[in-house]
């Protein structure tokens, strides 16, 4: 079952600049651990220590922010588009 | 998304509010430069211009009301210079100081609406939690290398800063565009929709980016919007007094 993931471009150094890419799982914890074995380093840029979504990025599922749903138990389905945003900060300098 | 106003006023009523207008932009760099041409011209009777920062050569590509011959001297003062020659009507107050959380809510109040074309995620917290406590609007932004994000908080109205964010990350997880880089136009691009948010918040045209976060990825030419939605136990806007949708 392969559903899409928007890469932000902050990460897709580890994705070799794609800025979609497949990954298989019924819930976005088994997503975010196929990427890890497809793309190593994406886990960690995603999950903290704990193993928790990290505080300054978001998961999405088709719009909807998983904080809202079963965080990362969320249930994903084929044709959801997952999106990854992470809070940036630049601006002035 | 929230109406700018429940009823679009007339075009001189439009210029009126935007010349009675003060907004307050905090950073005076590569969104600020951009953010402040684009007011100015658009009639802003009072920009407040908050900077602690002199200009440097890394910054020029970028930051576009500073001159080389302005090395040196703050940015405050530089932006001042150029857009007092073009924008004689308005009132500028260059304050060549960094806010923070002793002196924010003396250096905002008083504003129509904030502008946060700061760097960092320490300053960009600190002025969503302010504009949130003197219940002013907040345009927000950041950029980094390639992406750019903008959203706008009406306070108690709309999703803030924290509802999207809980806390900054630690120091060096995420780069600041200082040390990661930016794309000049970029910046400029998200600078100038900065503005447009003001303009449209202050004459009560248009629809709001409350609510919903502009993202726009300059490396695939693609915008997007992302659905955001006020957190109801947000440390810093839960228990906030609605703010009144329109001037």
């Amino acid at each position: 079952m392969a559903i899409q993931v928007r890469i932000p471009t902050p990460l897709r150094k580890l994705t070799g600049g794609a800025e979609s890419v497949a990954a298989s799982g019924a819930t976005i914890a088994a997503i975010v651990q196929d990427l890890e074995s497809r793309h190593p380093g994406l886990k960690e840029r995603i999950c903290d220590d704990n193993g928790k979504v990290r505080r300054f990025v978001n998961v999405y599922v088709n719009g909807d922010d998983i904080r809202f749903l079963d965080n990362l138990q969320t249930a994903v389905k084929e044709g959801d588009e997952i999106s990854i945003v992470p809070a940036i900060a630049g601006g002035a300098r | 998304m929230i109406a700018a106003a429940p009823q679009e006023p007339g075009s001189a009523a439009r210029v009126r509010r935007l010349r009675q207008a003060s907004v307050a932009l905090v950073g005076v760099g590569a969104l600020g430069c951009a953010a402040a041409e684009a007011l100015a011209t658009a009639g802003i009777g009072r920009l407040v211009l908050l900077d602690g920062e002199v200009v440097e050569l890394s910054n020029l590509h970028r930051q576009l009301l500073h001159r080389t011959a302005d090395l040196g001297r703050a940015k405050v003062e530089s932006a001042a210079a150029k857009l007092a020659e073009r924008h004689p009507a308005t009132t500028l107050e260059p304050r060549c100081e960094r806010v923070t959380e002793t002196n924010a809510d003396a250096c905002l109040r008083g504003a129509d609406c904030i502008v946060d074309a700061t760097d960092g995620f320490a300053a960009k917290f600190l002025l969503n939690d302010a504009a949130l406590r003197l219940g002013i609007p907040l345009m927000h932004a950041g950029i980094v290398r390639f992406l750019g994000q903008l959203m706008t908080i009406l306070p108690g109205r709309s999703a803030c800063y924290r509802c999207l964010f809980d806390a900054p990350p630690l120091a060096g997880d995420v780069p600041s565009c200082q040390e990661a880089g930016v794309l000049g136009s970029l910046a400029g691009t998200i600078g100038l929709l900065q503005a447009a948010e003001v303009i449209r918040y202050l004459t009560g045209t248009g629809v709001l980016l409350t609510d919903r976060l502009l993202t726009y990825d300059a490396l695939a030419g693609r915008w997007r919007h992302v659905r955001l939605r006020r957190n109801p136990a947000c440390r810093a806007c839960a228990h906030v007094t609605p703010h009144p949708a329109g001037l």
